[in-house]
């Protein structure tokens, strides 16, 4: 399949976007303005990218603890992003999130989990409300390798292929759970043998491969419509950050890390299949210029807005 | 007014929620043929029919995790976890997942979803099927708790939370499966008014017995008995142990000044230590004429054998003699 250009700069634009949303973080991090933790996707930007351009607004997502990247790949702004993690009243979740608990329900995300594997029953649940209410929608389960040694793994992908429900589960492997690799932790062939083994279509595919997974959500999702049943996609990927921001990378090397930025970094590659399809840098770096600015204008305004003002959050608990 | 046991009730219940609301649905374990493991949905499957009455492969985290979704999607489930030690398999979709969902996503997300699951001793079920557990999810905030005593309340109580936004633990204590009554078939209520509020079961002026589920009828039995005859005594049947509503047993304090917390799960961090807590932290502690008394369980697992499973859940003597012993 060859994109057309419009779909290739918008699939470029958001792994801009999620990367340099990610570096702002970063960097305000390390001026002291945020508090708590937070786990950057940094190097995993064409799963988040791809996977959600192929989906339509009401299609739904679950997002994990590495959500900032699907959030804003399925239409978050930026600015109530910012605002959610320096504890605003304008964020996603007035503060009462955090990086690791966005959910933007006016765009599809079901929101952010916390549990590994949180999500993933989760969304069977949402599928089976598509399936009893008749909507021609699919819930895309994001969730990473560490997720697929948990119980409720195995439970959500048996009950999905049992009730043929509408759900695709794409597992970011980025090769680590934490610190532990990912060869020391799943037994068996492939994470994506595990869809196999429950009667579900499944793929291995380059997570990096920003068009692979954009056209592999794609004709997944269209299978799912066309004929029901889930699909599984295990996306293989890789993180240059730590876990999270007190991990001192001491279970892997740099020369590892290196590797995956000078080679198979999936902005890099996908901006030289770009100039190489004759889109120019201009258009590349107004793109990036445009980004930067957002940006620069949502974190001020985010440092800007007011604080989540401090209510009744024992009558907040329920509904 | 038809003469119904509370497995009867729940399952009239539950029948007029399905048939009032079309994205109401039922999954768990051999709730279709089977009809549940103690009968609740019996003929629910013929019915309604698959797609509403939906038996799960044996997967509590699934079932669990799988009403928080659907209920986040305009879905309401009402799952069924069998015996309710089964939930143990649930917690992360139950804890973790439908009591924060509402709070951490900021209000945008409701997870109305209804849990039931049988609890209690007294069947010889022993250890891993006996269980009161109610008192981890009174824990919880986001969760409420509820727990019936008898048909009627069983039946009003399960249409209250269901038109409840909130997450529900309904703990039905396999003993009052059985009991009879006359049932008032009423409707679906438009607010969920009756969670939070208890029930004085009997009025009286010289003790107040809190108790909730099935050690509401023991309590019932203590003061019907011949022993008890010349005191009255004052019986609050709580309901929903999270949230509890103290007003009503403060009101009941006032006139009586004496408490008494009848319980079949242990006293550790339970309903009966949280009552007495709150009580004695309150005003009303000046007035209380005596130190408040927790007739509970043994901290001990459910044994097996019928004197040893006897031995661990109070039993109307017991009560009897907490209130001999504070009158």
């Amino acid at each position: 399949m060859t994109l057309d250009s419009s779909t290739q700069l918008e699939l470029h634009r958001m792994m801009m976007l999620i990367r340099l949303f990610e570096e702002a973080l970063e960097e305000m991090f390390s001026r002291g303005l945020l508090h708590g933790t937070m786990h950057l996707s940094i190097g995993q930007e064409a799963t988040a990218a791809g996977a959600c351009l192929a989906l339509q607004k009401d299609d739904l997502i679950t997002s994990t603890h590495r959500g900032h990247g699907h959030c804003l790949a399925k239409g978050a702004e930026p600015y109530k992003m910012f605002a959610e993690l320096l504890g605003r009243e304008d964020g996603y979740c007035r503060g009462r999130g955090g990086s690791m608990h966005i959910a933007d329900l006016s765009n599809g995300n079901l929101g952010a989990n916390g549990i590994v594997a949180g999500s993933l029953t989760i969304s069977v649940g949402a599928a089976l409300s598509f399936q009893m209410q008749k909507k021609d929608n699919i819930i895309l389960c994001f969730f990473g390798d560490g997720a697929v040694n948990e119980g409720s793994f195995h439970e959500a992908l048996n009950l999905a292929s049992l009730w043929n429900l509408p759900v695709l589960f794409l597992c970011e492997n980025n090769q680590y759970g934490m610190s532990m690799a990912t060869d020391k932790a799943v037994a068996g062939d492939s994470i994506a043998s595990r869809g196999t083994s429950y009667g579900i279509e499944s793929i291995q595919i380059d997570g990096n491969d920003v068009e692979a997974v954009y056209e592999n959500v794609l004709n997944f999702k269209n299978k799912i419509l066309s004929s029901g049943g889930p699909k599984f996609i295990e996306a293989v990927t890789y993180r240059y950050r730590g876990h999270s921001k007190s991990d001192r990378n001491l279970y892997r090397t740099s020369d590892e890390i290196e590797y995956w930025k000078e080679e198979k970094d999936p902005i890099k590659r996908y901006i030289g299949k770009l100039i190489e399809s004759g889109i120019t840098e201009n258009q590349l770096k107004d793109i990036d210029m445009d980004i930067k600015d957002l940006i620069r204008k949502s974190v001020k305004q985010a440092l800007d807005s007011p604080l989540s003002p401090i209510t009744d959050l024992e009558e907040d608990s329920y509904a | 007014m038809p003469e119904l046991t509370t497995g009867q009730a729940l399952n009239k219940a539950l029948s007029l929620i399905l048939e009032q609301n079309p994205t109401a649905f039922i999954a768990g374990e051999d709730i279709g043929i089977y009809g549940g493991a103690f009968g609740v949905t019996d003929g629910l499957l013929a019915q309604f029919g698959e797609d509403r009455i939906k038996d799960t492969p044996i997967s509590e985290d699934a079932i669990a995790g799988l009403a928080v979704g659907a209920s986040m999607t305009g879905g309401k489930p009402i799952v069924e976890m069998q015996f309710s030690d089964f939930i143990v398999n649930a917690m992360d979709p139950i804890v973790n997942q439908a009591a924060k969902l509402h709070f951490m996503y900021g209000g945008s997300v409701n997870v109305p979803i209804i849990v039931r699951g049988a609890s209690g001793a007294g069947t010889g079920a022993a250890a891993q099927h006996s269980q009161s557990l109610e008192s981890w999810f009174c824990h919880v905030p986001g969760l409420k708790v509820v727990t019936p005593s008898n048909p009627q309340n069983a039946y009003d109580l399960l249409l209250h939370s269901f038109v409840d936004p909130n997450p529900i633990i309904f703990m039905e204590h396999k003993l009052i499966y059985k009991i009879k009554d006359n049932l008032e078939l009423n409707d679906i209520p438009k607010e969920p008014s009756m969670l939070g509020k208890a029930n004085i079961a009997s009025e009286g002026k010289d003790i107040t017995i809190v108790s909730y589920s099935n050690m509401v009828n023991v309590a019932k039995e203590a003061i019907a008995a011949e022993e008890l005859q010349n005191y009255s005594i004052e019986l609050i049947d709580l309901q929903t142990v999270s949230p509890i509503d103290y007003d009503t047993i403060k009101t009941s304090l006032k006139k009586t000044k004496k408490l008494l917390v009848c319980q079949e799960a242990p006293s550790n961090s339970s309903v009966g230590t949280t009552v007495i807590s709150k009580i004695v932290e309150s005003e009303l502690f000046q007035e209380l004429e005596i130190a408040p008394k927790l007739v509970s369980g043994l901290h001990s697992p459910m044994p097996s054998a019928k004197h040893l499973e006897l031995n661990v859940i109070p039993q109307v003597e017991d009560i009897t003699n907490a209130v001999k012993s504070m009158l």
